[in-house]
């Protein structure tokens, strides 16, 4: 169990970037309903289209980790990417409304929620291919060693990363080079819809980042305070120039691969576990023990729950992307050849 | 001047001119395999001139997330039958982020993966593929013949601002050839080698030299071609190929690559639909390169090829 920090403000807003995150993908799910084509669900006229993938119950991640993060400093994040992109402080509207498709969202409506991004906070992109951030993340690193900066990069991605080729390489890079770079191995135990442990060997993800020369923690990744703990004892030492650094944060996919899907490949009682260890309720209460109230944090709930309604009502009634933005955006050599 | 010297030349302009370019890959810092980055450590610096573990993702990979965050690298991938390990890095990332993004970020990066028959060097070295790239939406594909084009389109590739796919020859480093370092290149744009009447032939890379000879040849017959090295492969430069095609009312696009699906099936679509002149291709037999020289002369394009092509046409 780890203490709440001090000062309680910042306890306080990691607990309010949890809430958010949370509202956002509870409406964004709600809306995808009928939205893709899989898991026994039919398509429909659903107001966000295609793989919708939640993080619900991975909030304490991003949370713990981007709090320690300036605007300066950048991430890159997976195909379940919302909670990364809300807590480094993309806004939640044009994120709703890049969702509903809409030329007010952050990418025109060219990218979704796949490949939802806000450079102007340093988010660097989500990413629809499984440990595809990782050599970006490092490329990125390696740029602001050029540029002899001193910002530095987070590279978030899931448990079923550790077994494709980027991260070995990737890893091997960033400690080769002496790279800035925190690398958040986000483990909600499940790839997909196989279970992850059935299909890696060996000791897991710290064990393979240490075999590559890499230090780092492992945490309880549904207890907020603790990744919080962990991933700022590590940034510092990244900060002090003592290399890239390895978290591995242990949490739980509560949802489905996507978000139509049931995941009725689970075992109910391993569900049932996971639902009571629900990261946010944990915070709260530590809150509570801590002296926060809770007519607070159900005001930062509420508060929470009131701009996500307020943005998918603005994400509704905002315009479609111009057809001809089609092709805009692609390349400057050759623009306006599109068929030949 | 030589074509691995031209392009050397041409690195270490843009690199004195802008301090965002870097060079990336394996070897480059002893030089390069082909001396293609030969001195360019010694002169920029091991930051700048950077040497990498033989990890071809995270190459491209790393090149992707160095220009969204505003370096303009140039990428060494040895050739192109080793950026296959790379492929999602060029298809999914460094094509497409400006795009999914909405233009927040762009991959101005140039991509070095010579193509083609590598004498002796067998199937997994051997390979044109440039058609794989010219098919991906947001890639610009380049293939210099000579000295003077690897020097003046390496130049327009790194200042041009898209991801671009950059197809040497390995087997042209050696050849010695006329660069003007003054000369600005332009993506995009062919040249016309050689005028004629007969037979327009569009070809690039290492068999314009080929059909340079057959063109020779050809002329003692009786046959008058107007050759053209496209440079670009995308965007080609259909306006150049029109207007001689128009003029010679034959078209023969002769390429390494194997002709099945070659670029040069879309060169002779696309003429197709516009005019009404006789097309032809000369390309690879879709088969892999052998080791044997028997073997491998089945693969390589050669003048007689194309002067059986020539004398074919009626």
């Amino acid at each position: 169990m780890s203490p709440v920090p001090t000062p309680r403000a910042a306890a306080i807003a990691l607990y309010r970037t949890m809430a958010r995150i949370r509202a956002f993908e509870n409406a964004a799910e709600e809306a995808s309903k009928g939205g893709v084509a899989a898991f026994g669900a039919s398509l429909a006229d659903a107001r966000v289209r295609g793989p919708l993938h939640l993080s619900t119950g991975q909030e304490a991640v991003a949370a713990g980790v981007c709090a320690h993060l300036a605007r300066s400093d950048l991430i890159t994040s997976t195909h379940r990417g919302h909670g990364h992109t809300i807590a480094k402080g993309a806004s939640i509207e044009r994120m709703m409304c890049e969702l509903f498709g809409r030329a007010s969202g952050y990418n025109s409506g060219k990218g979704g929620s796949m490949h939802i991004a806000d450079f102007s906070v340093g988010m660097l992109g989500a990413n629809g291919v499984v440990a595809a951030g990782i050599p970006i993340a490092v490329g990125a690193a390696h740029a602001l060693k050029i540029g002899k900066e001193n910002a530095v990069v987070a590279c978030f991605f899931g448990d079923g990363a550790i077994n494709r080729g980027p991260f070995l390489e990737g890893l091997n890079w960033a400690a080769v080079h002496r790279l800035r770079i925190l690398f958040v191995c986000e483990d909600n135990r499940w790839s997909a819809t196989t279970a992850t442990e059935a299909m890696t060997a060996g000791e897991g993800a710290l064990a393979r980042a240490r075999g590559i020369g890499l230090d780092g923690l492992a945490v309880d990744g549904n207890d907020v305070f603790a990744v919080h703990a962990a991933a700022g004892e590590l940034l510092a030492k990244i900060r002090r120039g003592e290399g890239p650094q390895f978290l591995h944060a242990v949490t739980y996919r509560l949802k489905g691969h996507v978000s139509v899907d049931p995941a009725t490949y689970r075992d109910g009682e391993e569900v049932s576990r996971a639902l009571q260890d629900d990261p946010l309720a944990a915070a709260a209460e530590k809150l509570r023990a801590a002296g926060v109230g809770s007519e607070a944090l159900d005001a930062m709930r509420r508060e929470a729950e009131k701009e996500v309604s307020d943005a998918v009502a603005v994400a509704s009634g905002a315009p479609w992307p111009d057809p001809r933005e089609a092709y805009t955006d692609i390349q400057d050599s050759g623009a306006g050849r599109w068929l030949g | 001047m030589n074509y691995a010297q031209a392009a050397c030349a041409a690195l270490a302009r843009a690199m004195a001119a802008d301090a965002r370019v870097v060079a990336l890959g394996e070897d480059v810092g002893r030089g390069g395999i082909f001396g293609q980055y030969r001195g360019l450590q010694q002169r920029f610096g091991a930051a700048r001139v950077i040497d990498t573990p033989i990890s071809e993702a995270t190459i491209m990979g790393a090149a992707v997330g160095m220009a969204l965050a505003g370096l303009k690298p140039v990428v060494e991938m040895r050739v192109v039958d080793f950026a296959l390990c790379a492929m999602d890095e060029i298809v999914n990332q460094a094509a497409k982020a400006r795009y999914m993004f909405g233009g927040q970020g762009r991959v101005a990066l140039v991509a070095r993966m010579p193509i083609g028959i590598w004498s002796g060097s067998a199937a997994q070295h051997s390979q044109s593929l440039e058609a794989w790239f010219a098919h991906t939406p947001g890639l610009v594909v380049v293939a210099p013949a000579t000295p003077a084009d690897n020097h003046a389109l390496l130049a327009a590739s790194i200042a041009c601002g898209d991801p671009v796919i950059y197809m040497e020859h390995k087997e042209l480093w050696g050849v010695e050839g006329e660069v003007d370092e003054r000369e600005p290149g332009a993506i995009g744009k062919a040249k016309v080698l050689r005028e004629g009447s007969d037979v327009t032939v569009v070809s690039w890379s290492r068999t314009v030299h080929a059909a340079l000879e057959a063109a020779q040849q050809a002329a003692s017959r009786g046959i008058s071609v107007e050759l053209i090295d496209l440079r670009t492969i995308w965007p080609w430069d259909r306006e150049t190929v029109l207007t001689s095609a128009s003029k010679t009312g034959r078209l023969l696009v002769v390429h390494e690559a194997v002709r099945p699906a070659g670029f040069g099936a879309e060169i002779a679509a696309e003429v197709a639909e516009r005019l009404a002149v006789r097309v032809k291709r000369v390309g690879g037999p879709r088969i892999p390169v052998g080791y044997s020289r028997p073997l491998e002369e089945q693969a390589r394009i050669t003048a007689g090829n194309i002067l059986a092509a020539l004398d074919g046409f009626n």
